[in-house]
């Protein structure tokens, strides 16, 4: 009995993630005496929002199938956040017109890496590192030596909390569980579910597959101009670097969560609790006094870690 | 998979056809490498002498190294993410360990080369995605690099920098180096009979596996030959910028990713080009000396590696399809 039921947690490396973030809280607790451990699970709960957010975008992405990776995730994020600074200029009253701006960088971004997928047949993932080049580039023309500060409203918007939990996790709590219905009850969803597990059969099935590519890639680019703006606002000001953690960050969220890298099977849940365990992994490390190198090293002997027991994926095909 | 039985069946009335169409294919990335020089000698014709050359394809050498290393992994349809910080760690221990303790730095690089290995049969025997294992790689080698030297220092081994920055008659150093490499790479992979075995194991793995090759030996023969190339390229990086740093090496992974596809490389199916690695990375690194002289700021040298890789795609995906169109 016992052993039937680890055997039915190793097959669902998600459910792992949030007792590995119960563990990691529950054990930085413990060397604090209870100190702080109201405030570390609001400064987690706060920082996880990003990576669950840049995790929903790479979800969707990295479900189409093998090769489908969103590297420019993290140029977007660091133009999108120049350009929701830039464009609210410090100013209340144009707060949704600087969201509005970071949504269009992002959408566009999207649109870009389909076009370059589609009309050069290359692989996503080369298509995006270049794409990434171009838009680090552009970032860096644009945002030059720029340092704005985000409207006063802003910043309190993207870090007012109600009982210790942060308005922004609610709001995402609320996303994913949309995104968890676009994903398993909508056509799309479905069709990008279908896709990642056999493109062939989904095309012949009638799914109508290269719209389908076109719109995940769009909503992984206006995902990341959304979560560039709020990092932005969050961070107080916009940076071109703000967004790099967030390609590694996010990748690790989508298998620590659960999706498979193969594609086709995605985890919504799981990415909420590999968000909290890796960044209450960071808490607990920084509340050990360890060195920035004792903490990488950390962080990737778990990844591998995670990956190595959830492994043996057999493909589906 | 389905594109694999397509273009088998047309491959014999297009023979005509496909012989100039992979002779473009391949003369592909030396024809951007011209351009670019073209381009810098138009602009500024003393940037092409000896010194000129030598002074921009210098920090062309660890990348190529670092270009070579990726497609070995790329060849049996791998990506390694790690690269670039397992290039950080090689440097800062050769510029600690190597020149304080020799023995103690060959060590420790002989067992990065080691992990290396083992990656590679983890990989294979626990059908883990390499994308994933290579990304907790990165982390790992950036923490011992970070480790090792917490502050950007160090000093390169005498013999180390005096290799580096040796002269060789009328031609270049590093035209050379990347020559030889180039050369020795390519005889080896796509000369030799075992190499042949090796590509292959990254086209159709199951032949290999039931013509009675170790699929495991060939994952972990690929993933070393990476950690040594990896190491290589660290070793290269420090001889010529003489001290260290954590992140020296961060932005070797996507560039070595970059320079495999421009060399011709492909991602899956073992088709690979070690001439054209080379020169692809060489054309990467010269990207930012025609900005240079373009008198564009430099805040455009990334947007015009990805340019570059674009064009090249561009002009690839045409060629490819005036190929099908003669069908």
């Amino acid at each position: 009995m016992r052993l039937a039921g680890r055997i039915d947690l190793l097959t669902r490396p998600w459910v792992w993630s949030y007792l590995g973030a119960l563990l990691v809280w529950l054990a930085a607790i413990a060397f604090t005496h209870g100190y702080g451990a109201g405030g570390m699970l609001t400064a987690a709960l706060a920082l996880a929002v990003f990576c669950v957010i840049t995790g929903v975008a790479q979800m969707f992405v990295i479900t189409l199938g093998p090769g489908n990776v969103d590297l420019s995730l993290p140029a977007n994020i660091g133009l999108a956040s120049a350009v929701a600074m830039k464009v609210m200029h410090g100013s209340d009253s144009l707060i949704a017109a600087g969201l509005l701006a970071a949504l269009g960088s992002g959408i566009g971004i999207g649109i870009g890496n389909y076009l370059l997928i589609r009309l050069l047949r290359i692989p996503p993932i080369i298509a995006t590192l270049s794409a990434s080049f171009i838009i680090q580039s552009t970032g860096i023309s644009y945002g030059r030596g720029l340092q704005i500060k985000p409207p006063p409203g802003f910043a309190a918007f993207t870090t007012a909390q109600t009982a210790g939990i942060p308005l922004l996790a609610i709001g995402t709590a609320v996303f994913t569980v949309g995104a968890g219905i676009l994903l398993h009850r909508t056509i799309f969803g479905r069709s990008v579910l279908a896709i990642g597990q056999n493109p062939r059969a989904a095309w012949l099935a009638g799914i109508a597959v290269e719209r389908v590519r076109c719109a995940t890639y769009v909503l992984s680019g206006a995902l990341g101009g959304i979560s560039g703006a709020l990092l932005a606002g969050y961070f107080r000001g916009s940076s071109l670097e703000i967004g790099d953690e967030y390609l590694l960050a996010s990748i690790a969220c989508v298998v620590i969560g659960g999706t498979s890298v193969s594609g086709g099977k995605a985890n919504v849940p799981g990415l909420w609790g590999a968000a909290l365990f890796l960044v209450l992994l960071l808490t607990m490390l920084n509340t050990f006094g360890v060195s920035a190198g004792i903490r990488l090293l950390v962080t990737g002997f778990v990844i591998i870690a995670v990956i190595i027991a959830a492994g043996g994926q057999k493909p589906l095909r | 998979m389905s594109s694999v039985s397509a273009s088998s069946a047309a491959r014999v009335p297009l023979n005509r056809f496909r012989v100039p169409r992979r002779f473009l294919r391949a003369a592909l990335p030396g024809l951007s490498l011209a351009l670019v020089i073209l381009g810098i000698g138009e602009l500024n014709p003393r940037a092409v002498s000896y010194f000129g050359l030598n002074l921009m394809l210098n920090l062309g050498i660890p990348v190529a190294l670092a270009t070579i290393a990726q497609m070995f992994v790329i060849t049996v349809n791998d990506l390694d993410l790690s690269i670039g910080t397992f290039v950080s760690f090689v440097g800062c221990v050769a510029a600690t360990w190597l020149r304080d303790a020799p023995l103690l730095g060959v060590a420790v690089l002989l067992g990065g080369i080691g992990v290396y290995a083992l990656l590679g049969a983890v990989i294979y025997l626990r059908n883990v995605p390499s994308i994933v294992v290579t990304l907790g790689m990165f982390f790992v080698w950036q923490g011992l690099a970070i480790l090792i030297l917490p502050k950007p220092g160090g000093k390169a081994p005498v013999w180390l920098h005096a290799l580096m920055n040796f002269r060789t008659p009328y031609v270049p150093f590093p035209i050379v180096a990347a020559l030889v490499i180039a050369l020795v790479v390519h005889a080896g992979l796509m000369r030799s009979s075992y190499g042949a075995i090796l590509r292959g194991s990254g086209g159709n793995p199951s032949a290999i596996g039931r013509a009675g090759w170790s699929l495991l030996k060939i994952k972990v023969t690929m993933f070393a030959l990476a950690g040594v190339f990896g190491v290589l390229s660290g070793l290269a990086l420090i001889g010529l910028t003489t001290s260290a740093d954590a992140n020296i090496g961060k932005g070797y992974t996507l560039l070595s990713i970059a320079g495999v596809i421009l060399g011709g490389g492909e991602f899956v199916g073992g088709r690979t080009s070690p001439i054209g690695a080379v020169i692809g990375a060489l054309t990467l690194t010269l990207a930012g000396s025609l900005l240079n002289f373009m008198r564009i700021s430099p805040d455009w040298q990334v947007g015009a590696q990805g340019a570059i890789l674009i064009i090249v795609l561009a002009a690839r995906a045409v060629i490819n399809q005036t190929g099908g169109r003669a069908s």
